[in-house]
């Protein structure tokens, strides 16, 4: 509302008179950000949603959509599909472990607050940074293949398994772990000891507490952060491209193939549907997580 | 409190209990024996071993030397889940996920009591704490007092042999505090379990407790029942920390002491003459406003404090603080600045001299 | 009955701690092995491990132009990125909760929105639209700091909000006004130095990201760092690891201070260090 009565909160001029009533030129001091999140974030997903639709004349068609049955877009979509999934519960149980093995020491140690603080820098260290991390410890010229290699083992002798989806899969862990510590450790905080002593009080072993109380506690918070990593793997695009550079097996880079011109065609309708079969994936993935982060926060918060 | 027509339960006896933090020590050498169906109240400020005597008895800590012993077994190798006790905790134990009769009934699940039969044992036993009516709400939707009646109902679905509560009231409002506190003893007593009540309130411990056990620094100071703990305090921690304590400056002299021209019997009459500071109850107190004003127990009113039945009086005497209780009908007499004098009622009072620790054990 | 086990507490005990002992050194050599053969590998003399220390790699990063360009670009980008950034935001959100507090559930929508959207799909409307700005305006890369300011709506405001949330904004503007100041003195003068750590955190945040961003640059053609790096990487690993070693170091320097400022009033809130990993430059 308007500070229209309030004597310590006067506009510097008077203001109109419309009706009866002042003009609320409160407002115009939300219009430049409103204006610039118009062109900068409302636009460009517009042109989205409404270029998915356009075809290369201007003329309104569905053929965008009926393109993402090609079969290396439903490649690229399986593959991706496959790896945020894998990375998703293989980072969420190890994650979890971490998590577990933090909040169960001093609450307010010294190792506690470096992993929480270690895990935020990790989870964003993604991309070209930690490809070429990975290639500097696992890759051909690798500091542990070398080494390994040295005392008779060489891990590529079936292929070079880095530079395809395996490899980026156990590199999409590196960041795809710490996410789940930061995300799921709150969870964990919340699992009261007095719980554990009453199970116990009343019988039940650690296994009996682990499967009626601290289990089904947990479970909820378990599958929503694991659907965040499995969002957030989905998205991913720069590490996949610094890694892979033959063809296009993640669908991120699909997008990249149709919307420059380097490979085939350039195609901006095409890119336009993935990019919205992209993001319908993602908000479901990440409206899921939500709900079960909120039943989670009932519970243990 | 009245006791029960019939007494069940188990006598739970432990024997000089000691347990070790590092090089704190909680509880140095603790022995008692509760008896079959009695509620003992241990009662103490906090670090002084209560609640780890309690945790010993559950299983829950282990001890460093000395035996527990539930009905006639030894079960201080066992841990907690076999042990068969019943706790209920000071706050947050419900099980959040599970609604109030699947609480209950938990014990029973362990025990692979199938799920018609422990609901049934579970409702039955929400009825005895009254809250058959809330069997299908989650702990979040029931208030901090209804929280703990099904804790309690918890706790004794199992038909423990013991049951052990660790300040229970400790986090909930006064009002509710006093109303479950009765209703604790009523469930109690109807049961007719040994229990064993941990709290830092004395009132709560005078009020329901058969017998008091006042701790301090991990030992025993005084074991009776309350109108014992209260009136002959063993020691003067006991005298300070149940109930009000007036410290007043006198001289032992013939096995008496001499307090302010008043001459008092002692608790423990065989002590040497000399200086000592007696210590004398409130309730002792009784103040005069007519009479000659003169001499070393006239003084002034400071404060009345209105408690409800009775009230406070705080009264100067010539620079020393002292406190009387009375019904609070009689403070009409002397509100603040009034004059008045003193009397000491010729209760037997523990003193304390300053070189040695008290006289009294 | 004889005791069953004198130790049940202690041997659980051991085997938790034994737990956590494998688990926290088994995630460290995971971690800090990769960060290990990163700097390894650019400060390696030979082709071999072992053969030799040299920083060769780290000198040869001046004599690659583009490199440097591509270095003194992304800091521009940093710098104009934080401060549009900030002169977008603060008067904003200071606005909406002294004028406007129906707008803050709007207004937080929309800053919390990229974090759902990814930088990948976002490119796909950027492209047209940078293609016309690059016809009629400037195919300049500083263009990117306006994708790049929306990229760090999110953790921004997520910074700038706790610190706003911790005082009290109303109460001071209500006695800045009485006595007579104009708004630009209330923002200028009085709301900014008050959350002068939440605005060092959003800042922070804004450089550390927009360093490590490669997905927008890339797709709308731009060689910022990270582009180049990549590049680079084709042609001559070690430099171009040496650069990442590099930008690296600075990132975790930036989080450093973060943490340490955010520690003189609050520490920053689990959310927005959560919000932050999710973000990020993957």
């Amino acid at each position: 509302m308007t500070a229209a009565g309030n004597p310590a909160v006067s506009t510097t001029a008077g203001r109109p008179f419309v009706g009866g009533r002042r003009l609320p030129l409160g407002w115009v001091g939300a219009v430049p950000f409103f204006a610039y999140v118009a062109v900068f974030l409302l636009l460009p997903t517009g042109i989205i949603a409404v270029g998915a639709f356009l075809a290369e004349d201007g003329s309104a068609t569905l053929s965008n959509f009926s393109s993402l049955s090609q079969s290396n877009i439903v490649k690229a979509s399986v593959n991706t599909v496959f790896l945020s999934a894998v990375t998703a519960v293989v980072g969420a149980s190890l994650g979890a472990l971490v998590a577990y093995a933090v909040a169960t020491g001093n609450p307010d140690g010294i190792l506690r607050r470096l992993v929480v603080s270690a895990s935020g820098v990790l989870a964003q260290f993604g991309g070209v940074t930690l490809a070429f991390a990975f290639l500097a410890t696992i890759g051909p010229a690798g500091l542990v293949y070398l080494f390994v290699k040295q005392h008779g083992v060489d891990f590529y002798a079936n292929g070079y398994w880095i530079y395809d989806l395996r490899g980026l899969q156990l590199v999409y862990l590196y960041f795809q772990i710490p996410l789940m510590v930061l995300v799921f450790l709150p969870a964990v905080d919340g699992i009261k000891p007095q719980w554990r002593e009453a199970a116990e009080s009343l019988g039940g072993s650690t296994w009996h507490y682990w499967r009626y109380v601290a289990g089904p506690l947990l479970f909820p918070a378990f599958i929503g952060c694991t659907l965040l990593l499995f969002a957030n793997a989905f998205s991913a695009y720069a590490t996949a491209n610094a890694l892979i550079n033959q063809g296009a097996p993640v669908l991120s880079q699909q997008i990249n193939n149709a919307l420059s011109s380097e490979v085939g065609l350039h195609k901006p309708g095409l890119a336009n549907a993935i990019a919205i079969e992209m993001i319908v994936i993602v908000v479901l993935a990440t409206v899921l997580y939500s709900l079960l982060q909120r039943r989670s926060s009932r519970w243990l918060q | 409190m009245e006791k029960a027509a019939t007494r069940q339960g188990v006598e739970v006896r432990l024997e000089n209990l000691q347990r070790r933090y590092g090089a704190v020590t909680a509880l140095d050498g603790l022995s008692l024996t509760l008896g079959a169906g009695e509620l003992v109240a241990l009662l103490g400020p906090s670090g002084c071993g209560k609640t780890t005597a309690l945790r010993l008895v559950a299983g829950l800590e282990e001890a460093d030397g000395g035996r527990v012993v539930i009905g006639g077994n030894d079960v201080t190798g066992l841990p907690a889940n076999k042990r068969n006790v019943g706790m209920v905790f000071q706050a947050y134990s419900l099980f959040p996920h599970m609604v109030a009769w699947e609480n209950v009934a938990f014990g029973l699940q362990m025990r692979k009591v199938g799920v018609e039969e422990r609901k049934r044992r579970a409702l039955e036993t929400l009825e005895l704490v009254g809250l058959a009516s809330m069997a299908n709400r989650y702990a979040t939707q029931l208030s901090g007092g209804q929280q703990q009646r099904v804790a309690l109902a918890r706790a004794l679905a199992i038909r423990p042999q013991v049951l052990l509560l660790d300040e229970p009231l400790s986090a909930l409002d006064a009002k509710v505090r006093s109303r479950l506190r009765d209703e604790i003893r009523r469930v109690q007593l109807e049961v007719g379990i040994t229990t064993l009540f941990v709290t830092h309130d004395q009132e709560e411990a005078l009020a329901i407790a058969d017998r008091v056990g006042v701790m301090q620094s991990g030992q025993l100071e005084q074991l009776g029942p309350p109108t014992t703990v209260y009136s002959r305090p063993a020691t003067p921690f006991v005298a300070d920390f149940v109930g009000l304590t007036n410290r007043l400056a006198g001289t032992v002299k013939n096995r008496e002491v001499e307090v302010r021209g008043v001459r008092l019997p002692l608790v423990q009459p065989d002590v040497p003459d000399g200086p000592a500071t007696a210590l004398v109850r409130p309730e002792a107190v009784s103040l005069a406003t007519d009479g000659v004003m003169d001499g070393p127990l006239v003084g002034t009113v400071i404060a009345v404090a209105f408690l409800g039945a009775t009230s406070r009086v705080t009264v100067d005497l010539g620079g020393v603080t002292v406190l009387a209780q009375m019904p609070t009908a009689q403070t009409a007499e002397h509100p603040a600045g009034t004059k008045v004098r003193l009397t000491l009622r010729p209760d037997p009072v523990l003193i304390q001299r300053e070189e040695t620790n008290p006289a009294g054990s | 009955m004889a005791a069953v086990t004198a130790s049940f507490q202690r041997s659980r005990r051991a085997r938790l701690q034994a737990f956590r002992y494998v688990v926290l050194i088994a995630a460290a050599i995971f971690f800090l092995v990769p960060l290990l053969a990163m700097f390894e590998f650019s400060t390696r003399k030979g082709l071999n491990v072992g053969s030799g220390f040299t920083l060769t790699y780290w000198r040869q990063i001046f004599d690659y132009p583009d490199l440097v360009a591509a270095i003194t670009a992304s800091l521009q980008l940093a710098a104009i990125t934080s401060i549009g950034m900030l002169v977008l935001l603060v008067p904003t959100m200071v606005w909406v909760r002294l004028r406007l507090p129906r707008l803050t559930r709007i207004v937080e929508f929309i800053c919390l929105l990229p974090l759902t959207i990814p930088a990948i799909v976002l490119v796909v409307g950027f492209f047209p639209m940078y293609q016309w700005m690059g016809i009629n305006f400037s195919d300049s890369i500083l263009t990117l700091s306006f994708a790049y300011v929306v990229l760090v709506l999110p953790y921004c405001y997520r910074a700038l909000d706790a610190g706003l949330g911790a005082i009290d904004v109303k109460t001071l503007t209500e006695a800045a006004r009485s006595l007579g100041a104009s708004w630009f003195t209330v923002m200028w003068r009085v709301i900014v130095p008050n959350i002068s750590s939440a605005i060092l955190n959003a800042a922070l945040l804004s450089v550390a990201l927009v360093l490590g961003e490669y997905t927008i640059a890339q797709n709308l053609l731009y060689n910022n760092l990270q582009v180049e790096i990549a590049q680079l990487g084709r042609a001559n690993a070690g430099v171009s690891i040496a650069v990442a070693v590099a930008s690296l170091l600075f990132a975790f320097i930036l989080l450093v201070v973060l943490a340490f400022v955010g520690r003189r009033r609050r520490q920053p809130s689990e959310t927005l260090v959560q919000d932050f990993a999710r973000g990020g430059r993957k």
